[in-house]
């Protein structure tokens, strides 16, 4: 007897319908960013608290005005230009006696700032200057404390602190418990008491 | 003599489209994959900034996502043209902001609720002045872990007319 053989499935719309779905994901997904500038708002306060005594030149005074124009202690100035500035007054370590910072590489101008920890960067925005004007500066902020930290973290560890930072948070779940991890932690830890974010930010101008 | 017969030599042969849904799946799980379906339906203009000072955002379910811009065309008529705040899938006023922190707050498993972060997702081209609002509602709702979401890139490109 002849095998009787079953007849073949045609496939040939299998493409069509492969496409057919392909398209869909393609218009109704979207890709979201899972990235940021990480910030930390300060806790609020009473109302009728006197501010913290600074020293008038221990402050780096960062405007935005509401054409969207930049000025930093007064004078205005390119947004290319605000890390170096940043930087210097960071670094600049003009402080004496308790206050000497031996791990400063500024010019030690006793006009600016005293030591990284004492240094305040106040960050003043007008309600009607644009929002990507306001990240741009954040970020350039941000990046001249990431430029001292990398620097410091090189010279003591030959590691820059962004690679030991996120060696850190990637670290595997499982071995948490190490010495190894917990000598980075106090690591990273260090770094960043050496260079201490301390961006303030005012309450805005009324625009 | 039919046994040697000339093959004909001028029609191209048929390319066999068979390994062509094979393609096309492999593109499909690709995309099912790399995407994720976003979680609030946008009723505003949502043009991330650039930045290159960024870090990987927490997991989301330790997660609250505020927006804010522009109402989009279709919702110009209803909201106006100003920036406004979107909570959730709906436009909200300042006032809003804390009762919804604190309600996510309490939705989320304890342990984590102290790691909450609010990831603030605003539009490069609306001002400042709300933003400001909804930090100083943040700071009375006590959620003062954020993040100003961005795109990785060079931050210059944004203020580059």
């Amino acid at each position: 007897m002849a095998k009787r053989s079953a007849p073949e499935v045609n496939a040939g719309s299998m493409a069509d319908i492969a496409f057919l779905l392909l398209i869909f994901f393609l218009v109704t997904t979207t890709i979201e960013v899972d990235s940021g500038i990480q910030s930390k708002l300060p806790p609020p306060i009473p109302d009728n608290t006197p501010p913290p005594p600074i020293k008038q030149k221990n402050i780096f005074q960062v405007l935005v005005n509401q054409y969207d124009q930049l000025q930093v202690e007064d004078e205005s100035m390119e947004i290319s230009e605000l890390t170096e500035a940043a930087v210097a007054f960071l670094d600049n370590g003009g402080g004496e006696g308790p206050a000497a910072c031996n791990y400063c590489e500024g010019e030690r101008d006793p006009e600016s700032s005293d030591n990284p920890d004492k240094a305040v960067i106040s960050l003043v925005n007008d309600r009607q200057a644009s929002y990507k004007m306001y990240v741009t500066v954040y970020n350039e902020l941000v990046r001249a404390y990431t430029i001292l930290r990398n620097r410091e973290s090189e010279r003591r560890y030959n590691e820059t602190y962004e690679n030991m930072y996120s060696r850190y948070k990637d670290w595997p779940e499982t071995e948490k418990e190490t010495p190894e991890y917990e000598k980075l932690g106090k690591q990273v830890d260090e770094i960043r008491d050496l260079y201490p974010l301390k961006l303030s930010e005012a309450e805005p101008q009324q625009g | 003599m039919s046994k040697f017969k000339k093959q004909k030599s001028g029609e191209l042969p048929a390319i066999s489209t068979a390994s062509l849904p094979d393609i096309v799946f492999m593109l499909l799980f690709f995309f099912m994959v790399a995407t994720v379906m976003r979680e609030d339906e946008l009723m505003i203009e949502n043009r991330l900034p650039n930045a290159n000072q960024v870090e990987k955002l927490e997991s989301k379910n330790k997660l609250i996502y505020i927006y804010i811009g522009k109402p989009s065309a279709q919702y110009q008529k209803i909201y106006g043209v100003t920036d406004v705040i979107q909570l959730g899938d709906k436009i909200s006023s300042v006032s809003e902001v804390q009762t919804y922190v604190n309600s996510k707050r309490n939705d989320m498993p304890e342990d984590i609720q102290d790691e909450m972060m609010v990831s603030l997702k605003v539009d490069s081209n609306s001002k400042v002045g709300p933003l400001t609002d909804v930090k100083q509602e943040l700071r009375d709702a006590m959620a003062l872990k954020i993040n100003y979401t961005a795109k990785k890139g060079d931050p210059m490109r944004n203020v580059k007319q």
